[in-house]
């Protein structure tokens, strides 16, 4: 909530100065931003319903099943598949990454699962594409996440 | 027609929707409820995002950007992206839109790189939940070994990406 009321604070903050400084501009500046949320409507949509289907069938819980316990090659590669695929909040992944380190999982598998999921964003990529095109994207999120896998194993070796 | 096919992907996921409401009701329910939450988060930062994307666009002249992030300007360069995406401002698909009009205001491929880097992965608020939850050594070492991940993946894409590659949005008419 905190968030929010920064941004909005400073919505304003920057609206006042604009509108004081030239009315014309103002508008155009609306009718810019309202363009480029009228392109990227499609992909902001898809990307609700996508998130929605994806935690609907993929539930915390199910995660911690499939990533705790059993240490081991398939939970680290389940973890990057999953990180790379969901979108948690990271304020929600944190918890959920805690309890899943107390209930056996490894520093590297859950590296690999926070990582991936700060960085990595499948369902987010066609917003990404519209904004940054296809190259950005493809090499941004695979370049990512060989780095979540190289972060992961330096922390496993650290941290043990 | 044309509106049809723009709205394509929505409209097979809303097809989805119904099929799983039919053969798996719970899961349809609980998928529901997640695009609820997703759409009220996004319902309050789309505004602000777009609103000040088109604040950027008409009133930053390109030269501006180009001097604070872009080509030539160095270590200055990276700190600005770093803490213009440590700034709290919601997920990361917002980034994208903001990233896409300073790229094409001339900003440095690396920094933008690390402007999204910083946004997703090192916010302030979220680095205290960290350290709440994994520990102080975990979350410091994650801080460090990401800053350097990101400003790697920054330099190695500049190699490769032109301003041909970057989709023409926004473009002022």
């Amino acid at each position: 909530m905190t968030t929010i009321i920064i941004i909005y604070a400073f919505l304003l903050i920057c609206l006042g100065l604009s509108i004081w400084k030239s009315r014309a501009k103002t508008i155009q500046a609306f009718r810019v931003g309202a363009k480029a949320l009228w392109n990227m409507a499609p992909s902001l949509l898809a990307i609700v319903g996508l998130v929605g289907l994806i935690l609907g069938i993929l539930p915390p819980e199910t995660i911690s099943r499939l990533l705790g316990a059993e240490a081991g090659a398939g939970a680290t590669i389940a973890a990057a598949i999953i990180g790379s695929i969901t979108l948690i909040p990271a304020l929600v992944s944190f918890p959920l990454a805690g309890s899943l380190l107390d209930s056996g999982a490894t520093v590297i598998t859950i590296t690999v699962f926070i990582t991936t999921l700060l960085m990595v964003g499948t369902v987010t990529a066609p917003l990404e594409i519209k904004a940054l095109g296809k190259k950005f994207t493809l090499l941004r999120n695979g370049l990512s996440l060989i780095a979540a896998l190289i972060i992961a194993a330096v922390m496993g070796v650290v941290l043990g | 027609m044309n509106m049809i096919k723009k709205f394509m992907a929505p409209l097979i996921l809303a097809l989805v929707y119904l099929g799983l409401a039919a053969w798996l009701p719970a899961t349809a329910l609980r998928s529901a409820e997640v695009a609820v939450d997703y759409t009220r988060e996004m319902v309050l930062i789309i505004p602000p995002v777009f609103i000040l994307m088109g604040l950027l666009q008409v009133w930053i002249p390109k030269e501006k950007i180009t001097a604070l992030i872009g080509k030539e300007s160095g270590v200055k360069g990276i700190l600005i992206s770093f803490f213009m995406g440590t700034i709290p401002t919601g997920p990361l698909y917002m980034a994208f839109p903001l990233a896409g009009s300073l790229l094409q205001k001339g900003a440095r491929t690396s920094n933008i790189v690390i402007f999204l880097g910083a946004w997703a992965a090192i916010k302030v608020p979220q680095l205290i939940a960290e350290t709440q939850f994994l520990g102080p050594s975990y979350t410091a070492l994650r801080f460090i070994l990401t800053l350097i991940a990101v400003i790697i993946i920054g330099r190695t894409m500049e190699k490769v990406i032109t301003i041909k590659d970057l989709p023409n949005i926004e473009e002022k008419e």
